[in-house]
Protein backbone atom coordinates (compact mmCIF):
# COMPACT_ATOMS: atom_id res chain seq x y z
CA UNK A 1 0.00 0.00 0.00
CA UNK A 2 3.08 2.08 0.03
CA UNK A 3 3.28 3.22 -3.18
CA UNK A 4 -0.34 4.19 -3.62
CA UNK A 5 -0.09 6.44 -0.54
CA UNK A 6 3.10 7.67 -2.48
CA UNK A 7 1.35 8.26 -5.58
CA UNK A 8 -2.09 9.60 -3.80
CA UNK A 9 0.67 12.40 -2.14
CA UNK A 10 1.90 13.18 -5.42
CA UNK A 11 -0.94 13.84 -6.92
CA UNK A 12 -2.06 15.90 -4.61
CA UNK A 13 1.31 18.21 -4.45
CA UNK A 14 1.03 18.06 -8.09
CA UNK A 15 -2.50 19.31 -8.44
CA UNK A 16 -1.75 21.90 -5.33
CA UNK A 17 1.32 23.26 -7.20
CA UNK A 18 -0.43 23.27 -10.73
CA UNK A 19 -2.99 24.99 -9.19
CA UNK A 20 -0.78 27.63 -7.52
CA UNK A 21 1.00 28.15 -10.73
CA UNK A 22 -1.46 28.57 -12.93
CA UNK A 23 -3.61 31.39 -10.49
CA UNK A 24 -0.04 33.42 -9.66
CA UNK A 25 1.27 36.15 -11.16
CA UNK A 26 3.70 33.72 -13.74
CA UNK A 27 0.45 32.32 -15.42
CA UNK A 28 1.34 33.60 -18.90
CA UNK A 29 5.18 33.23 -18.78
CA UNK A 30 6.40 30.20 -21.12
CA UNK A 31 8.10 28.08 -18.17
CA UNK A 32 4.83 28.36 -16.61
CA UNK A 33 3.10 27.26 -19.48
CA UNK A 34 5.29 24.15 -20.79
CA UNK A 35 5.46 22.91 -17.06
CA UNK A 36 2.45 22.81 -15.89
CA UNK A 37 0.76 19.93 -18.14
CA UNK A 38 4.26 17.93 -18.20
CA UNK A 39 3.69 17.52 -14.34
CA UNK A 40 0.26 16.60 -15.02
CA UNK A 41 1.90 14.13 -17.49
CA UNK A 42 4.48 13.37 -14.58
CA UNK A 43 1.34 12.72 -12.53
CA UNK A 44 -0.42 10.05 -14.59
CA UNK A 45 2.72 8.12 -15.19
CA UNK A 46 3.41 8.33 -11.17
CA UNK A 47 0.02 7.03 -10.76
CA UNK A 48 -0.15 4.64 -13.34
CA UNK A 49 3.24 3.85 -11.61
CA UNK A 50 2.08 3.50 -7.97
CA UNK A 51 -1.05 1.54 -8.91
CA UNK A 52 0.38 -1.57 -10.90
CA UNK A 53 2.84 -1.48 -7.79
CA UNK A 54 0.49 -1.28 -4.93
CA UNK A 55 -2.14 -3.60 -6.39
CA UNK A 56 0.70 -5.81 -7.74
CA UNK A 57 -1.34 -5.91 -11.31
CA UNK A 58 -0.08 -8.38 -13.46
CA UNK A 59 2.37 -7.44 -16.31
CA UNK A 60 0.65 -9.20 -18.91
CA UNK A 61 -2.24 -7.25 -18.17
CA UNK A 62 -0.84 -3.72 -17.55
CA UNK A 63 2.89 -3.06 -17.38
CA UNK A 64 4.50 -0.32 -15.44
CA UNK A 65 5.56 2.34 -17.13
CA UNK A 66 9.41 1.86 -15.48
CA UNK A 67 8.96 -1.85 -17.11
CA UNK A 68 7.73 -0.45 -20.60
CA UNK A 69 10.77 1.90 -19.83
CA UNK A 70 13.32 -0.83 -19.57
CA UNK A 71 11.91 -2.70 -22.41
CA UNK A 72 12.03 0.50 -24.75
CA UNK A 73 15.92 0.99 -23.58
CA UNK A 74 16.71 -2.70 -23.61
CA UNK A 75 15.45 -2.98 -27.54
CA UNK A 76 15.76 0.19 -29.18
CA UNK A 77 17.31 -1.43 -32.36
CA UNK A 78 14.04 -3.86 -33.24
CA UNK A 79 11.68 -1.07 -32.86
CA UNK A 80 13.92 1.44 -34.71
CA UNK A 81 13.02 -1.02 -37.23
CA UNK A 82 9.73 -1.09 -37.13
CA UNK A 83 9.70 2.60 -36.68
CA UNK A 84 11.74 2.54 -40.08
CA UNK A 85 9.15 0.08 -42.00
CA UNK A 86 5.83 1.68 -40.73
CA UNK A 87 6.30 5.17 -40.47
CA UNK A 88 9.49 6.29 -42.76
CA UNK A 89 8.48 4.07 -45.62
CA UNK A 90 4.46 3.85 -45.36
CA UNK A 91 3.47 6.25 -43.44
CA UNK A 92 5.48 9.10 -45.12
CA UNK A 93 5.69 7.95 -48.73
CA UNK A 94 1.66 7.72 -48.61
CA UNK A 95 1.55 10.83 -46.86
CA UNK A 96 3.41 12.77 -49.52
CA UNK A 97 2.28 10.65 -52.31
CA UNK A 98 -1.82 11.34 -51.44
CA UNK A 99 -1.06 14.84 -50.36
CA UNK A 100 0.58 15.77 -53.62
CA UNK A 101 -2.22 13.86 -55.30
CA UNK A 102 -4.58 15.74 -53.10
CA UNK A 103 -3.29 19.19 -53.73
CA UNK A 104 -2.65 18.89 -58.02
CA UNK A 105 -6.43 17.46 -58.15
CA UNK A 106 -7.79 20.79 -55.97
CA UNK A 107 -5.89 22.98 -58.27
CA UNK A 108 -7.42 20.89 -61.19
CA UNK A 109 -10.97 20.88 -59.73
CA UNK A 110 -10.90 24.48 -58.92
CA UNK A 111 -10.70 25.97 -62.45
CA UNK A 112 -14.28 24.60 -62.56
CA UNK A 113 -17.01 26.30 -60.10
CA UNK A 114 -19.37 23.35 -61.59
CA UNK A 115 -16.79 20.89 -60.58
CA UNK A 116 -16.28 22.61 -57.01
CA UNK A 117 -19.63 22.71 -55.97
CA UNK A 118 -20.39 18.74 -56.73
CA UNK A 119 -17.42 17.89 -55.29
CA UNK A 120 -17.55 19.96 -51.49
CA UNK A 121 -20.11 17.62 -50.60
CA UNK A 122 -19.06 14.35 -51.72
CA UNK A 123 -15.64 15.18 -50.30
CA UNK A 124 -17.08 16.10 -47.06
CA UNK A 125 -18.85 13.04 -46.93
CA UNK A 126 -16.51 10.37 -47.80
CA UNK A 127 -13.93 12.13 -45.43
CA UNK A 128 -16.55 11.17 -42.68
CA UNK A 129 -16.56 7.62 -43.83
CA UNK A 130 -14.91 4.70 -42.08
CA UNK A 131 -12.31 4.17 -45.32
CA UNK A 132 -9.69 2.26 -42.94
CA UNK A 133 -11.59 -0.88 -44.00
CA UNK A 134 -10.56 -0.81 -47.36
CA UNK A 135 -7.23 -1.96 -45.98
CA UNK A 136 -7.37 -5.59 -46.79
CA UNK A 137 -8.23 -4.70 -50.04
CA UNK A 138 -5.68 -2.30 -50.82
CA UNK A 139 -3.28 -5.15 -48.97
CA UNK A 140 -4.44 -8.13 -51.31
CA UNK A 141 -3.52 -5.72 -54.60
CA UNK A 142 -0.03 -4.30 -53.46
CA UNK A 143 1.19 -7.29 -51.56
CA UNK A 144 2.41 -7.57 -47.87
CA UNK A 145 5.49 -4.84 -47.67
CA UNK A 146 5.37 -1.30 -47.39
CA UNK A 147 3.61 -0.28 -51.14
CA UNK A 148 0.53 -1.45 -49.60
CA UNK A 149 0.60 0.88 -46.51
CA UNK A 150 1.85 3.79 -48.70
CA UNK A 151 -1.69 2.84 -50.59
CA UNK A 152 -4.19 2.62 -47.93
CA UNK A 153 -2.47 6.06 -46.75
CA UNK A 154 -2.53 8.06 -49.95
CA UNK A 155 -6.05 7.00 -49.95
CA UNK A 156 -6.44 8.10 -45.95
CA UNK A 157 -5.27 11.10 -46.34
CA UNK A 158 -6.14 12.18 -49.74
CA UNK A 159 -10.29 13.29 -49.37
CA UNK A 160 -9.07 15.37 -46.62
CA UNK A 161 -6.65 17.63 -47.91
CA UNK A 162 -8.12 18.00 -51.02
CA UNK A 163 -11.70 19.27 -49.62
CA UNK A 164 -9.37 21.68 -47.38
CA UNK A 165 -7.60 22.68 -50.11
CA UNK A 166 -10.73 23.37 -52.50
CA UNK A 167 -12.31 25.18 -49.88
CA UNK A 168 -8.91 27.42 -49.04
CA UNK A 169 -8.55 28.47 -52.78
CA UNK A 170 -12.27 30.24 -52.54
CA UNK A 171 -11.00 32.42 -49.83
CA UNK A 172 -9.22 35.19 -51.82
CA UNK A 173 -12.34 37.67 -52.08
CA UNK A 174 -13.53 39.05 -54.71
CA UNK A 175 -12.06 42.44 -54.24
CA UNK A 176 -8.46 40.85 -54.06
CA UNK A 177 -9.00 39.06 -57.08
CA UNK A 178 -10.23 42.30 -58.79
CA UNK A 179 -7.04 43.83 -57.65
CA UNK A 180 -4.87 41.64 -59.19
CA UNK A 181 -7.25 41.83 -62.10
CA UNK A 182 -6.67 45.78 -62.16
CA UNK A 183 -2.76 44.39 -62.17
CA UNK A 184 -2.94 42.37 -65.39
CA UNK A 185 -2.15 39.51 -63.23
CA UNK A 186 -2.22 35.98 -65.20
CA UNK A 187 -4.58 32.60 -64.58
CA UNK A 188 -0.78 31.84 -62.63
CA UNK A 189 0.13 35.40 -61.11
CA UNK A 190 -3.39 35.20 -59.44
CA UNK A 191 -2.93 31.24 -58.36
CA UNK A 192 1.02 31.59 -56.97
CA UNK A 193 0.81 35.56 -55.89
CA UNK A 194 -2.48 35.85 -54.01
CA UNK A 195 -4.86 32.43 -54.29
CA UNK A 196 -2.44 29.61 -52.66
CA UNK A 197 -0.98 32.07 -50.08
CA UNK A 198 -4.94 32.84 -48.77
CA UNK A 199 -5.54 28.99 -48.95
CA UNK A 200 -2.43 27.70 -47.04
CA UNK A 201 -4.13 28.19 -43.76
CA UNK A 202 -6.82 25.55 -44.87
CA UNK A 203 -4.46 23.33 -46.74
CA UNK A 204 -2.11 23.24 -43.60
CA UNK A 205 -5.25 22.31 -41.71
CA UNK A 206 -5.97 19.14 -44.36
CA UNK A 207 -2.28 18.37 -43.63
CA UNK A 208 -2.33 18.42 -39.86
CA UNK A 209 -5.79 16.19 -39.74
CA UNK A 210 -4.08 13.66 -42.61
CA UNK A 211 -0.61 13.13 -40.41
CA UNK A 212 -2.93 10.91 -37.81
CA UNK A 213 -4.84 9.21 -40.20
CA UNK A 214 -1.32 8.76 -41.71
CA UNK A 215 0.16 6.71 -39.27
CA UNK A 216 -3.59 4.90 -38.34
CA UNK A 217 -3.77 4.26 -42.03
CA UNK A 218 -0.17 2.76 -42.07
CA UNK A 219 -0.24 0.26 -38.30
CA UNK A 220 -4.28 -0.96 -39.59
CA UNK A 221 -2.77 -2.17 -42.67
CA UNK A 222 -0.06 -4.44 -41.24
CA UNK A 223 -2.57 -5.97 -39.19
CA UNK A 224 -3.31 -7.83 -42.48
CA UNK A 225 -0.36 -8.38 -43.29
CA UNK A 226 3.20 -7.61 -43.22
CA UNK A 227 6.88 -8.46 -43.61
CA UNK A 228 8.51 -9.75 -40.22
CA UNK A 229 9.17 -5.95 -39.08
CA UNK A 230 7.01 -3.18 -38.58
CA UNK A 231 4.92 -1.30 -35.37
CA UNK A 232 1.73 -2.85 -36.37
CA UNK A 233 2.84 -6.16 -37.33
CA UNK A 234 4.80 -6.20 -33.52
CA UNK A 235 1.75 -4.95 -31.72
CA UNK A 236 -0.50 -7.30 -33.19
CA UNK A 237 1.94 -10.48 -32.29
CA UNK A 238 3.15 -8.95 -28.93
CA UNK A 239 -0.88 -9.13 -27.96
CA UNK A 240 -0.85 -13.03 -29.48
CA UNK A 241 2.28 -13.83 -26.98
CA UNK A 242 1.81 -11.59 -24.12
CA UNK A 243 4.40 -9.57 -24.34
CA UNK A 244 2.53 -6.98 -23.40
CA UNK A 245 5.45 -4.43 -22.30
CA UNK A 246 7.01 -4.69 -25.96
CA UNK A 247 3.70 -3.64 -27.02
CA UNK A 248 3.66 -0.62 -24.99
CA UNK A 249 6.65 0.55 -25.63
CA UNK A 250 5.84 0.02 -29.46
CA UNK A 251 2.74 2.12 -28.67
CA UNK A 252 5.12 5.16 -27.04
CA UNK A 253 6.68 4.92 -30.41
CA UNK A 254 3.98 5.22 -32.12
CA UNK A 255 2.74 8.29 -29.83
CA UNK A 256 6.10 9.87 -30.15
CA UNK A 257 5.93 9.32 -33.59
CA UNK A 258 2.90 11.08 -34.07
CA UNK A 259 3.30 13.94 -31.82
CA UNK A 260 6.70 14.56 -33.84
CA UNK A 261 4.82 14.10 -37.39
CA UNK A 262 2.19 16.69 -36.25
CA UNK A 263 4.63 19.10 -34.37
CA UNK A 264 6.94 19.33 -37.40
CA UNK A 265 3.55 20.15 -39.75
CA UNK A 266 3.07 22.84 -37.20
CA UNK A 267 6.40 24.05 -37.16
CA UNK A 268 5.94 24.54 -41.21
CA UNK A 269 2.80 25.96 -41.27
CA UNK A 270 4.05 28.61 -38.15
CA UNK A 271 6.91 29.24 -40.80
CA UNK A 272 4.90 29.40 -43.70
CA UNK A 273 1.67 31.39 -42.66
CA UNK A 274 2.88 34.17 -39.44
CA UNK A 275 1.11 36.54 -41.60
CA UNK A 276 -2.13 35.06 -40.68
CA UNK A 277 -4.37 36.23 -37.74
CA UNK A 278 -4.28 33.15 -36.04
CA UNK A 279 -0.31 32.88 -35.81
CA UNK A 280 0.50 36.09 -34.34
CA UNK A 281 0.87 36.85 -31.05
CA UNK B 1 -30.64 22.51 -54.31
CA UNK B 2 -28.36 24.10 -56.70
CA UNK B 3 -26.04 21.09 -55.54
CA UNK B 4 -27.87 18.59 -56.63
CA UNK B 5 -26.54 18.69 -60.67
CA UNK B 6 -22.96 19.10 -59.91
CA UNK B 7 -22.80 16.33 -57.47
CA UNK B 8 -24.80 14.05 -59.94
CA UNK B 9 -21.98 14.43 -61.98
CA UNK B 10 -19.30 14.27 -60.05
CA UNK B 11 -20.95 10.85 -58.73
CA UNK B 12 -21.74 9.82 -62.46
CA UNK B 13 -17.65 10.13 -63.10
CA UNK B 14 -16.51 8.44 -60.15
CA UNK B 15 -18.88 5.45 -61.09
CA UNK B 16 -17.12 6.07 -64.46
CA UNK B 17 -13.73 5.68 -63.64
CA UNK B 18 -15.17 3.14 -61.30
CA UNK B 19 -16.02 0.81 -64.76
CA UNK B 20 -13.26 1.88 -66.32
CA UNK B 21 -10.62 0.47 -63.57
CA UNK B 22 -12.65 -3.30 -63.80
CA UNK B 23 -11.17 -4.48 -66.57
CA UNK B 24 -7.71 -3.63 -66.21
CA UNK B 25 -7.95 -4.68 -62.53
CA UNK B 26 -9.52 -8.16 -63.48
CA UNK B 27 -7.85 -8.92 -66.97
CA UNK B 28 -5.03 -10.85 -66.10
CA UNK B 29 -7.09 -13.65 -63.52
CA UNK B 30 -9.74 -13.13 -66.01
CA UNK B 31 -7.36 -14.51 -68.45
CA UNK B 32 -5.82 -16.72 -66.45
CA UNK B 33 -9.42 -18.42 -65.90
CA UNK B 34 -10.32 -18.57 -69.76
CA UNK B 35 -7.16 -20.30 -70.68
CA UNK B 36 -7.93 -23.42 -68.04
CA UNK B 37 -10.89 -23.07 -69.26
CA UNK B 38 -9.14 -23.89 -72.42
CA UNK B 39 -9.73 -20.54 -74.42
CA UNK B 40 -7.12 -19.00 -76.51
CA UNK B 41 -5.23 -15.96 -74.79
CA UNK B 42 -2.41 -14.06 -76.65
CA UNK B 43 0.43 -14.65 -74.81
CA UNK B 44 -0.19 -17.91 -74.49
CA UNK B 45 1.95 -18.86 -70.75
CA UNK B 46 1.02 -17.39 -67.90
CA UNK B 47 4.66 -15.88 -67.49
CA UNK B 48 4.61 -14.53 -70.90
CA UNK B 49 1.47 -12.18 -69.76
CA UNK B 50 3.02 -11.38 -66.17
CA UNK B 51 5.73 -9.16 -68.76
CA UNK B 52 3.03 -7.77 -70.60
CA UNK B 53 1.09 -4.41 -69.81
CA UNK B 54 -2.74 -5.06 -68.79
CA UNK B 55 -3.73 -2.78 -71.82
CA UNK B 56 -1.66 -4.80 -74.20
CA UNK B 57 -3.64 -7.70 -72.80
CA UNK B 58 -6.79 -6.22 -72.86
CA UNK B 59 -5.96 -4.91 -76.84
CA UNK B 60 -5.02 -8.27 -77.71
CA UNK B 61 -7.75 -10.34 -75.88
CA UNK B 62 -10.68 -7.92 -76.22
CA UNK B 63 -13.31 -11.46 -76.50
CA UNK B 64 -12.51 -11.50 -72.67
CA UNK B 65 -12.85 -8.12 -71.28
CA UNK B 66 -16.75 -8.77 -71.01
CA UNK B 67 -15.98 -11.56 -68.37
CA UNK B 68 -13.64 -8.83 -65.86
CA UNK B 69 -17.44 -7.04 -65.24
CA UNK B 70 -18.78 -10.84 -64.10
CA UNK B 71 -16.64 -12.43 -62.45
CA UNK B 72 -17.11 -14.40 -58.78
CA UNK B 73 -14.15 -12.96 -56.79
CA UNK B 74 -12.90 -10.11 -58.41
CA UNK B 75 -9.84 -7.81 -57.43
CA UNK B 76 -12.13 -4.91 -58.27
CA UNK B 77 -15.72 -5.68 -58.67
CA UNK B 78 -18.50 -3.41 -60.52
CA UNK B 79 -20.56 -0.98 -58.34
CA UNK B 80 -23.73 -3.46 -59.72
CA UNK B 81 -21.82 -6.39 -58.26
CA UNK B 82 -21.79 -4.63 -54.99
CA UNK B 83 -25.24 -3.51 -54.85
CA UNK B 84 -25.96 -7.07 -55.54
CA UNK B 85 -24.06 -8.58 -52.78
CA UNK B 86 -25.73 -6.04 -50.53
CA UNK B 87 -29.24 -6.48 -51.42
CA UNK B 88 -28.57 -10.42 -51.35
CA UNK B 89 -27.57 -9.94 -47.37
CA UNK B 90 -29.56 -7.23 -46.64
CA UNK B 91 -33.33 -7.05 -48.41
CA UNK B 92 -33.17 -10.25 -49.33
CA UNK B 93 -32.88 -12.06 -46.54
CA UNK B 94 -35.30 -9.58 -45.15
CA UNK B 95 -38.05 -10.73 -47.37
CA UNK B 96 -37.32 -14.38 -46.78
CA UNK B 97 -37.56 -14.06 -43.32
CA UNK B 98 -34.31 -14.11 -41.34
CA UNK B 99 -33.46 -10.20 -41.78
CA UNK B 100 -31.57 -10.55 -38.22
CA UNK B 101 -29.73 -14.35 -38.73
CA UNK B 102 -25.81 -14.10 -38.59
CA UNK B 103 -25.36 -13.92 -42.39
CA UNK B 104 -27.19 -11.05 -42.49
CA UNK B 105 -25.66 -7.17 -42.96
CA UNK B 106 -28.62 -5.47 -41.38
CA UNK B 107 -27.48 -7.86 -38.04
CA UNK B 108 -23.98 -7.00 -38.38
CA UNK B 109 -24.51 -2.97 -38.65
CA UNK B 110 -26.65 -3.46 -35.46
CA UNK B 111 -23.80 -5.25 -33.82
CA UNK B 112 -22.09 -2.27 -34.89
CA UNK B 113 -24.17 0.71 -34.44
CA UNK B 114 -24.38 -0.75 -30.55
CA UNK B 115 -20.46 -0.36 -30.24
CA UNK B 116 -20.65 3.23 -31.53
CA UNK B 117 -23.65 4.13 -30.09
CA UNK B 118 -22.00 3.60 -26.64
CA UNK B 119 -18.87 4.78 -27.44
CA UNK B 120 -20.64 8.12 -28.66
CA UNK B 121 -22.54 8.80 -25.60
CA UNK B 122 -19.26 7.96 -23.56
CA UNK B 123 -16.68 10.41 -25.50
CA UNK B 124 -19.68 13.01 -25.71
CA UNK B 125 -20.21 12.82 -21.88
CA UNK B 126 -16.42 12.62 -21.28
CA UNK B 127 -15.68 15.85 -23.59
CA UNK B 128 -18.92 17.41 -22.06
CA UNK B 129 -17.24 17.62 -18.71
CA UNK B 130 -13.95 18.27 -19.89
CA UNK B 131 -14.99 21.58 -21.94
CA UNK B 132 -16.75 22.42 -18.90
CA UNK B 133 -13.99 21.74 -16.48
CA UNK B 134 -11.78 23.69 -18.89
CA UNK B 135 -13.76 26.56 -18.90
CA UNK B 136 -14.23 26.87 -15.41
CA UNK B 137 -10.64 25.89 -14.13
CA UNK B 138 -8.14 27.40 -15.32
CA UNK B 139 -5.46 24.38 -14.25
CA UNK B 140 -7.71 21.82 -15.78
CA UNK B 141 -7.14 24.40 -19.01
CA UNK B 142 -3.53 24.85 -18.37
CA UNK B 143 -2.71 20.87 -17.70
CA UNK B 144 -5.54 19.25 -19.56
CA UNK B 145 -5.60 21.12 -22.75
CA UNK B 146 -2.34 19.83 -24.08
CA UNK B 147 -2.41 16.57 -23.50
CA UNK B 148 -6.25 16.09 -24.89
CA UNK B 149 -4.68 17.29 -28.14
CA UNK B 150 -1.10 15.08 -27.81
CA UNK B 151 -3.97 12.08 -27.41
CA UNK B 152 -5.52 13.15 -30.62
CA UNK B 153 -1.52 12.64 -32.49
CA UNK B 154 -1.57 9.01 -30.43
CA UNK B 155 -2.73 6.60 -33.37
CA UNK B 156 -4.90 4.93 -30.91
CA UNK B 157 -5.30 2.21 -33.54
CA UNK B 158 -2.09 0.50 -31.85
CA UNK B 159 -4.09 0.62 -29.10
CA UNK B 160 -7.17 -1.38 -29.90
CA UNK B 161 -5.75 -4.83 -30.03
CA UNK B 162 -4.29 -4.57 -26.69
CA UNK B 163 -7.82 -2.75 -24.92
CA UNK B 164 -9.05 -6.13 -26.17
CA UNK B 165 -6.85 -8.59 -24.90
CA UNK B 166 -6.82 -6.32 -21.72
CA UNK B 167 -10.53 -6.59 -21.01
CA UNK B 168 -11.13 -9.85 -21.78
CA UNK B 169 -8.35 -10.72 -19.19
CA UNK B 170 -10.74 -8.80 -16.95
CA UNK B 171 -13.32 -10.94 -17.44
CA UNK B 172 -15.23 -8.69 -19.71
CA UNK B 173 -16.31 -11.59 -22.71
CA UNK B 174 -18.75 -8.77 -23.75
CA UNK B 175 -17.03 -7.21 -27.36
CA UNK B 176 -19.39 -4.19 -26.64
CA UNK B 177 -17.30 -2.71 -23.97
CA UNK B 178 -13.58 -2.46 -25.78
CA UNK B 179 -15.33 -1.46 -28.89
CA UNK B 180 -17.12 1.41 -26.86
CA UNK B 181 -13.82 2.55 -25.19
CA UNK B 182 -11.73 3.09 -28.19
CA UNK B 183 -15.00 4.74 -29.91
CA UNK B 184 -15.06 6.74 -27.12
CA UNK B 185 -11.35 7.87 -27.15
CA UNK B 186 -11.82 9.03 -30.91
CA UNK B 187 -15.09 10.86 -30.45
CA UNK B 188 -14.55 12.71 -27.08
CA UNK B 189 -12.02 15.74 -28.74
CA UNK B 190 -13.71 16.97 -31.12
CA UNK B 191 -16.76 17.09 -28.41
CA UNK B 192 -14.12 18.74 -25.75
CA UNK B 193 -12.78 21.24 -28.71
CA UNK B 194 -16.02 22.47 -30.29
CA UNK B 195 -18.02 22.86 -26.73
CA UNK B 196 -14.47 24.54 -25.14
CA UNK B 197 -15.22 27.48 -28.18
CA UNK B 198 -18.71 27.20 -27.89
CA UNK B 199 -19.26 27.74 -23.85
CA UNK B 200 -16.26 30.58 -24.31
CA UNK B 201 -18.92 32.41 -27.38
CA UNK B 202 -20.81 34.44 -25.45
CA UNK B 203 -19.62 37.87 -25.47
CA UNK B 204 -18.89 39.94 -22.43
CA UNK B 205 -21.48 42.44 -22.73
CA UNK B 206 -23.77 39.25 -22.50
CA UNK B 207 -22.19 37.89 -19.23
CA UNK B 208 -21.45 41.22 -18.01
CA UNK B 209 -25.43 41.56 -18.39
CA UNK B 210 -26.15 38.72 -16.29
CA UNK B 211 -23.90 40.08 -13.54
CA UNK B 212 -26.30 42.96 -13.35
CA UNK B 213 -29.32 40.75 -13.36
CA UNK B 214 -27.69 39.47 -10.33
CA UNK B 215 -27.35 35.92 -11.92
CA UNK B 216 -25.15 33.24 -9.71
CA UNK B 217 -22.20 31.64 -12.07
CA UNK B 218 -24.28 28.45 -12.29
CA UNK B 219 -27.34 30.95 -13.89
CA UNK B 220 -24.98 32.23 -16.12
CA UNK B 221 -24.16 29.14 -17.05
CA UNK B 222 -27.95 27.26 -17.25
CA UNK B 223 -29.52 30.12 -19.52
CA UNK B 224 -26.56 31.55 -21.34
CA UNK B 225 -23.01 29.37 -21.97
CA UNK B 226 -25.16 25.88 -22.19
CA UNK B 227 -27.57 27.68 -24.82
CA UNK B 228 -25.02 29.64 -27.01
CA UNK B 229 -22.78 26.84 -27.19
CA UNK B 230 -25.85 24.64 -28.91
CA UNK B 231 -24.46 25.24 -32.33
CA UNK B 232 -21.05 24.19 -31.87
CA UNK B 233 -22.14 21.17 -30.01
CA UNK B 234 -23.86 19.29 -33.03
CA UNK B 235 -21.19 20.74 -35.45
CA UNK B 236 -18.46 18.75 -33.11
CA UNK B 237 -21.40 15.77 -32.79
CA UNK B 238 -21.26 15.28 -36.27
CA UNK B 239 -17.92 14.84 -36.84
CA UNK B 240 -17.28 12.65 -33.41
CA UNK B 241 -20.32 9.94 -34.46
CA UNK B 242 -17.83 9.62 -37.82
CA UNK B 243 -14.68 9.11 -35.68
CA UNK B 244 -17.34 7.19 -33.03
CA UNK B 245 -18.27 4.76 -36.27
CA UNK B 246 -14.38 4.18 -37.35
CA UNK B 247 -13.12 3.50 -33.97
CA UNK B 248 -15.78 0.95 -33.91
CA UNK B 249 -14.78 -0.60 -36.99
CA UNK B 250 -11.15 -0.45 -36.32
CA UNK B 251 -11.79 -1.83 -32.77
CA UNK B 252 -13.60 -4.76 -35.04
CA UNK B 253 -10.55 -5.72 -37.27
CA UNK B 254 -7.82 -6.93 -35.88
CA UNK B 255 -9.35 -8.84 -33.14
CA UNK B 256 -10.76 -11.96 -34.27
CA UNK B 257 -13.97 -10.44 -33.80
CA UNK B 258 -16.84 -12.53 -35.25
CA UNK B 259 -19.42 -10.34 -35.38
CA UNK B 260 -19.66 -6.58 -36.69
CA UNK B 261 -19.44 -4.86 -40.15
CA UNK B 262 -15.50 -4.66 -39.60
CA UNK B 263 -15.52 -8.42 -39.29
CA UNK B 264 -17.13 -9.00 -41.99
CA UNK B 265 -14.68 -7.24 -43.87
CA UNK B 266 -11.76 -9.47 -41.63
CA UNK B 267 -14.00 -12.72 -42.57
CA UNK B 268 -14.07 -11.47 -46.02
CA UNK B 269 -10.28 -10.93 -46.34
CA UNK B 270 -9.71 -13.98 -44.53
CA UNK B 271 -11.70 -16.21 -46.90
CA UNK B 272 -11.14 -14.49 -50.28
CA UNK B 273 -14.51 -13.54 -50.70
CA UNK B 274 -14.07 -9.51 -51.74
CA UNK B 275 -17.48 -9.29 -52.85
CA UNK B 276 -18.26 -10.01 -49.18
CA UNK B 277 -15.62 -6.96 -48.11
CA UNK B 278 -17.60 -4.53 -50.25
CA UNK B 279 -20.48 -4.89 -49.27
CA UNK B 280 -20.07 -4.46 -45.68
CA UNK B 281 -17.33 -1.30 -46.59
CA UNK B 282 -20.71 0.11 -48.20
CA UNK B 283 -22.84 -0.67 -45.87
CA UNK B 284 -20.30 0.62 -43.02
CA UNK B 285 -20.61 3.99 -45.54
CA UNK B 286 -24.74 4.28 -45.89
CA UNK B 287 -24.31 3.76 -41.88
CA UNK B 288 -22.42 6.69 -41.53
CA UNK B 289 -24.22 9.02 -44.14
CA UNK B 290 -27.50 7.90 -42.44
CA UNK B 291 -25.86 8.88 -38.33
CA UNK B 292 -24.62 12.06 -40.10
CA UNK B 293 -27.87 13.14 -41.87
CA UNK B 294 -29.59 11.87 -38.55
CA UNK B 295 -27.70 14.43 -36.36
CA UNK B 296 -27.86 17.18 -39.17
CA UNK B 297 -31.99 17.06 -39.15
CA UNK B 298 -31.59 17.12 -35.24
CA UNK B 299 -29.43 19.95 -35.22
CA UNK B 300 -31.86 21.74 -37.94
CA UNK B 301 -34.78 21.13 -35.67
CA UNK B 302 -33.18 22.04 -32.85
CA UNK B 303 -31.75 25.79 -33.67
CA UNK B 304 -34.72 26.40 -35.42
CA UNK B 305 -36.33 26.19 -31.94
CA UNK B 306 -34.38 27.55 -30.03
CA UNK B 307 -34.31 30.35 -32.20
CA UNK B 308 -30.91 30.48 -33.57
CA UNK B 309 -31.58 29.74 -37.57
CA UNK B 310 -34.59 30.39 -39.95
Amino acid sequence: MNWLTFALVFWIGAWGLNSLLANSGWRDTRAVRVFVPVLFGVTLLVIWEGLVRGFNVSPVILPAPSTVAQTFARSTGLLWGDFHQTVVKGALTGYAIGASAAFVAAILIDRSAFLTRGLLPIGNFVAALPIIGIAPILVSWFGFDWQSKAAVVVVMVFFPILVNTVQGLREADAMQRDLMRTYAAGYMQTLLKLRLPAAMPFIFNGLKIATTLALIGAIVAEYFGSPTRGMGFRISTGVGSLSIDLVWAEIFVAALAGTAFYGIVVWIERAMTFWHPSQRK
Amino acid sequence: MRNVLPVLTVLAVIIGLWYAAVAPMNIRVTLDQAQRAGAQIVPETARERQQVSVWLLMVRNPAHIVETYAMSRPRLPTPVQVGTELWKTTGEMVLSGRGFSNRSLIYHAWITLQSTLWGFALGTTLGILGAVAIVYSRVVDMSLMPWAIISQTVPIVALAPMIIVVSSQLGITDRTVPKAIISAYLCYFPVLVGMVKGLRSPAHAQLDLLQTYNASGFQAFLKLRLPSSVPYLFTSLKVGIAAALVGTIVGELPTGAVSGLGARILIGDQFGTPLAIWAALMAAAILAGALVTLLDMTQRITLRRMGMQA
